[in-house]
């Protein structure tokens, strides 16, 4: 995903000027075709995430479209305030891309874990949240999302070859996208995770327990209409996300079901503990906490026991 | 009341000043003569630190708020700033100087100072921390001559470095001007935005330190020392000018004979009184969230002495 976004951002870049790119030094051989075409719209701003954001701002005042590029937590939690007063209180274009949520930098530690960047940018209404689910998605969705006139943030994967079957890149903006047409149970995706929820959604079929997936790639503006619509027709909803379970794709569709007034009951995937110190690989993680596709199907059906 | 305050620029302003005769003498000359407010145009030349502390203090007494002494304490160099310094010319023009107040709650200066160069009206000011208004203890955005929001302390520099890159990128004669508090060079982000503007050579761009010596909870020097800072700056790289932050002609010489073609950005080390200007506030720490009396308002306001 990381280099669609350079090959995107490429495409883009030569249509207008305004485009800049701004790493706090990182998007080793990811970022390097951008810098080598447009070297004097490109800036290291080094290890520096607030003042990145902080110039960010003072760029789009100016006219320029500015995208601020680091992993996930660096991205967004370091300079959280930053993109508040900046960007969404200005109403500014920049763009923050955030790289590798969840698990993704499995060995490196929780400080580089995307737990809770969803939720930190979801609780402000100023900013549009993008989280595709493979490369070709995040390709669409920045091809359809980068005149936007107000802030962006791009939860970006940090993996290129993995693509949800099925999904053949679509995206809309405020829309959700479902795959299969299983009545038994609806199983809720953001993100690269997305994978194994369809993974699941398979191994089920097999069982006999029939399942619809649907992937939530936009956040802000929230796909309420596709959800509430979809979250009608079933007794049950299973959410997946490579996230902490506090204000992200299970928060969001609970409220939907609340607020809709439905009968579905939710069940979230989502890491639900901090993170002991353990590390190991993205799938040992995702397994370790409890998103990966056993503890999906496992969730899949425990929940339809409990209404059955 | 939003119509009011969010009136655009009145190009007719001394229609306007005339008008608002009555109220405005009540705050620059509390006893002008009759006939007076025919001298109540609008110019440069009205920008004086004297007639910004009068209008300052009348805000102050008037909204029955604090912040008094931070705002005192920049009246020379908000007056040499909008006393013939800033290049304002109208909302909109790209080349137009920007003007970041990275210590937002020196806002009444601000609004003095606009309102004195005639860029808002009477009855913006009157509006100042009334329901409704757009100005607030920190000026917003909102406010067509206000650039960036701040209220967050070590958001400017930021901003700025971002504005003066802007610049340079577009071509621009524009120049960038941030005036920070001492206390915010406790701030990394200061810093963080302090050596990409050395790096990048960032010469439009002019940081000005308004070093009153107090921040929120005491004395620079006994919360954090801040000492020696000129050579702090120095040493990150920027033209540094240790100056008397009271002597508005030195200010203006100063500023306007920064070479802005040079190599390097430009700071200058602003040594102030806080509170200045009236004595019982002066060095006094309560003075950054007292509001004053009738008593002391009236003593202030003779401290200060007219400005007819």
């Amino acid at each position: 995903m990381r280099r669609a976004f350079t090959a995107a951002l490429l495409e883009l870049a030569e249509r207008d000027r305004r485009i800049l790119l701004l790493t706090a030094d990182l998007g080793f051989m990811v970022l390097e075709p951008f810098r080598d075409r447009f070297p004097e719209r490109f800036f290291n701003v080094g290890v520096a995430e607030q003042n990145m954001v902080g110039m960010a701002t003072g760029l789009a005042e100016a006219g320029f479209l500015p995208y601020t590029y680091s992993i996930a937590p660096f991205a967004v939690l370091r300079p959280h305030e930053f993109i508040r007063n900046g960007p969404i209180l200005h109403r500014l274009p920049v763009r923050i891309v955030g790289v590798g949520g969840g698990f993704e930098y499995g060995p490196n530690g929780l400080s580089h874990f995307g737990l809770e960047d969803v939720s930190a940018m979801r609780t402000q209404p100023g900013i549009t949240i993008v989280a595709p689910a493979d490369r070709q998605q995040a390709r669409e969705a920045i091809l359809k999302t980068w005149q936007l006139p107000g802030p962006v943030y791009y939860r970006l994967g940090k993996g290129d070859r993995a693509t949800v079957p099925g999904l053949d890149g679509r995206f809309e903006l405020g829309r959700a996208e479902t795959l299969g047409d299983g009545t038994q149970a609806l199983i809720i995706a953001m993100g690269p995770i997305a994978l194994e929820a369809v993974a699941a959604m398979e191994a089920l079929a097999a069982r006999g327990i029939c399942c619809t997936t649907m992937i939530v790639s936009t956040l802000n503006p929230a796909p309420l209409e596709d959800l509430t619509r979809a979250l009608s027709h079933f007794p049950v909803a299973v959410t997946v996300e490579a996230h902490y379970v506090a204000g992200g794709l299970g928060s969001l569709v609970c409220e939907a079901v609340a607020e809709g007034g439905l009968r579905c009951r939710v069940a979230r995937c989502g890491v639900a503990v901090v993170p002991r110190g353990e590390i190991g690989s993205q799938d040992y993680l995702e397994r370790l906490y409890g998103i990966g596709k056993d503890a999906v199907m496992e969730t899949v059906v425990r929940a339809l026991r409990l209404v059955a | 009341m939003e119509g009011v305050c969010s009136t655009p620029k009145n190009p007719n302003r001394e229609l306007n000043l005339l008008a608002c005769g009555v109220m405005r003498s009540s705050i620059i000359a509390p006893q002008p003569e009759a006939g007076a407010v025919g001298k109540y145009v609008s110019r440069n030349d009205m920008v004086t630190a004297q007639a910004i502390r009068r209008v300052v203090l009348t805000q102050a007494k008037t909204a029955n708020v604090g912040h008094i002494g931070s705002a005192l304490s920049v009246a020379e160099i908000v007056a040499a700033l909008f006393g013939g310094v800033l290049r304002l010319t109208p909302v909109g023009d790209p080349d137009r100087d920007r003007f970041v107040l990275s210590k937002g709650h020196a806002a009444m200066a601000l609004y003095a100072a606009l309102f004195l160069a005639g860029s808002l009206t009477e009855a913006q000011l009157a509006s100042y921390c009334a329901d409704g208004s757009l100005l607030g203890v920190h000026p917003e955005h909102t406010l067509p001559e206000v650039d960036f929001s701040t209220g967050s302390l070590g958001h400017g520099l930021p901003f700025g470095a971002g504005a003066a890159l802007a610049a340079r990128l577009q071509g621009s004669p524009r120049r960038v001007f941030v005036l920070l508090s001492d206390g915010e060079c406790n701030e990394g982000s200061t810093w963080e935005a302090a050596m990409f503007a050395a790096h990048h050579r960032l010469s439009a761009l002019v940081a000005i330190i308004d070093v009153n010596g107090q921040q929120a909870f005491g004395s620079t020097g006994e919360v954090l020392n801040l000492e020696p800072l000129a050579q702090r700056w120095q040493a990150f790289g920027w033209d540094t000018t240790e100056i008397d932050g009271h002597d508005e002609l030195a200010l203006k010489h100063t500023i306007e004979n920064l070479d802005t073609a040079a190599a390097a950005p430009h700071v200058i080390v602003a040594r102030t009184v806080f509170g200045k200007g009236v004595s019982f506030m002066e060095r006094h720490l309560a003075w950054h969230y007292l509001p004053m009396s009738d008593e002391q308002y009236r003593q202030a306001l003779s401290e200060i002495g007219e400005t007819w």
